[in-house]
């Protein structure tokens, strides 16, 4: 617990580091910011915003690229400030029937999304290659079944049950049975050893 | 089987000159059963009795106005009636008084009588039909005591002409609210709730339904269709409604099944006897059959159905279908083949 906050401390310094300067400018920055993520988070696009056919992005394991930056690997941010795809997101979540194995997020079969263990990593990318590629012993592959804008707003839900996205805009509230913590309030746990299979089983 | 279908078919375009009036429309005022004959009478009582109260009301208030005293600047005050008594004065009000709440009375008592008048329709051999509100469309499944029996459809319901029907109702996400018009009232759909709606079409036609509660983006297109059909011709839609979808019977067909299957649509949308089981989406067993798609949104011809699943959000935005950029070929494939699902 301790340490998920000491992350997110040095998270939000590092965001507040990028405006060098005099406090006042550091201030103006952020409430920029705030105000900028503000107009984000209740913003409802209907039109996914980028194309509207099945056209995976490559998948970048790096941040790094020569040249310009291609936006549609970048998109992930965008939805992660939106509370209405991390939203749909969990409805989607329950609607593809991700529930059927990872329970909620607690882990069933599959394991918990809702700790901070991570078997293939957790930015945006991997959670996106993981779904559309599938995984070795169970994890099916969703590619060319899902559109990519739902892709996203599934990756978004997926982080926002770690605490991964921005409070204000994680769901915040489950519409019916409390099976578990709103997102907004769920932070990064420790895996628990029930029902999580033990390292040697899990395929690496 | 198609055949018989395709019968009714011309049976249900037959009634439609006479229905043509109510195709499009919902009319309060024209009831077609029972249950909506005894709300219009109420309504005829409640607009007989206002009307009487407002003609009265504005009647006294003109004679009031011309038969008032007149006096100019300089006449004193006219305080005559706080030295004495008018008991004319006295008698009237009290009649006033008197007739508002016997009036009151009257409607009071009409409600009740029509109220126990809609709890009263025998519904000795009626006909069951799970109603379920989704954002934004309407999910039917036709109950029977032969579980295999049980079908689904969705945003069109077929009952027969002079039958009771029970609709169990239920929501999946919000509250929404069933009203038609020419049939019954309003009842609500609450989450986690179980209400019944008992109605009787006595007049074959095409009657609109509409959810009434505001549910969402799409509350105004979440329409359900009503045809009401003689008992004969309900039998054979029902028969057919239970079947299998039929395989597809050429390359073109094929193809578009295997379209079906291999993209988005299958992960939502059911078809019986194919491996689509998806439960979140409208069943499209029969969905060619259907005068409608997107709940009433657009008319169920090819065209629009391509239309629609390139992107449903043009025509009904926020819907929770997804556009799909399907290559033409493929879209061509696969119309060809929803709209063999007769």
């Amino acid at each position: 617990m301790s340490s998920t906050r000491h992350l997110r401390g040095t998270h939000e310094a590092a965001r507040g580091a990028a405006a060098p300067g005099a406090p006042l400018r550091i201030v103006a920055v952020l409430l920029a910011v705030l105000a900028l993520a503000a107009c984000e988070r209740e913003a409802r696009r209907f039109e996914p915003p980028v194309g509207k056919a099945i056209t995976p992005p490559p998948i970048r394991m790096s941040a790094i690229q020569p040249a310009a930056i291609d936006t549609t690997t970048t998109i992930a941010p965008h939805y992660e400030v939106n509370a209405y795809a991390l939203s749909e997101g969990k409805r989607l979540f329950s609607w593809y029937n991700c529930n059927g194995c990872h329970a909620n997020g607690g882990g069933d079969k599959g394991p918990a999304l809702m700790d901070d263990t991570w078997i293939y990593g957790s930015e945006p990318s991997n959670i996106y290659a993981t779904i559309v590629e599938g995984r070795p012993n169970g994890m099916p592959s969703f590619g060319g079944h899902i559109p990519d804008n739902e892709l996203w707003e599934l990756v978004a839900y997926v982080r926002s049950m770690s605490g991964l996205v921005p409070k204000s805009a994680a769901p915040s509230r489950n519409d019916d049975i409390q099976a578990k913590k709103s997102e907004n309030r769920l932070l990064p746990e420790p895996p628990q050893s029930s029902g999580v299979p033990p390292a040697s089983e899990r395929s690496q | 089987m198609n055949r018989a279908h395709r019968a009714a078919c011309c049976a249900v375009g037959a009634l439609a000159p006479a229905a043509a009036a109510a195709a499009g429309m919902h009319d309060a005022l024209q009831p077609a059963g029972p249950q909506a004959g005894h709300v219009h009478a109420l309504w005829l009582l409640l607009l007989g009795v206002c009307t009487l109260v407002y003609i009265l009301v504005v009647g006294a208030l003109l004679i009031g106005v011309a038969r008032a005293r007149r006096g100019d600047e300089r006449a004193p005050a006219d305080v005559a009636s706080l030295a004495q008594d008018e008991p004319r004065l006295r008698q009237s009000v009290g009649a006033a008084i008197g007739i508002s709440i016997a009036l009151l009375a009257v409607l009071f008592g009409a409600t009740v009588v029509t109220d126990r008048a809609l709890a009263r329709l025998p519904l000795d051999g009626a006909l069951h039909i799970k109603l379920t509100g989704h954002q934004w469309w309407w999910e039917a499944s036709y109950d029977d005591p032969m579980v295999s029996n049980i079908f689904s459809t969705a945003n069109e319901l077929h009952i027969p002409v002079g039958r009771p029907v029970l609709l169990t109702l239920e929501a999946s996400d919000v509250i929404h609210s069933v009203w038609f018009p020419d049939l019954a009232g309003k009842k609500d759909l609450i989450p986690g709730r179980t209400a019944t709606l008992a109605l009787r079409a006595d007049q074959p036609g095409l009657y609109r339904g509409q959810c009434a509660e505001f549910c969402g983006y799409q509350h105004a297109k979440m329409v359900l269709y009503v045809v009401a059909e003689p008992a004969a011709q309900y039998e054979q839609w029902a028969a057919h409604s239970r079947a299998s979808a039929p395989p597809p019977a050429n390359d073109e067909t094929r193809r578009g099944q295997q379209v079906f299957m291999q993209s988005t649509c299958a992960m939502c949308h059911a078809i019986s006897g194919t491996i689509a089981n998806g439960q979140q989406a409208p069943d499209l067993t029969h969905v060619a059959s259907r005068q409608t798609i997107g709940a009433g949104t657009l008319p169920n011809t090819p065209s629009a159905l391509a239309a629609w699943i390139i992107d449903p959000q043009l025509a009904k935005p926020g819907a929770n279908m997804p556009p799909n950029g399907l290559p033409p070929a493929d879209l061509q494939a696969l119309v060809a083949y929803l709209r063999t699902l007769q």
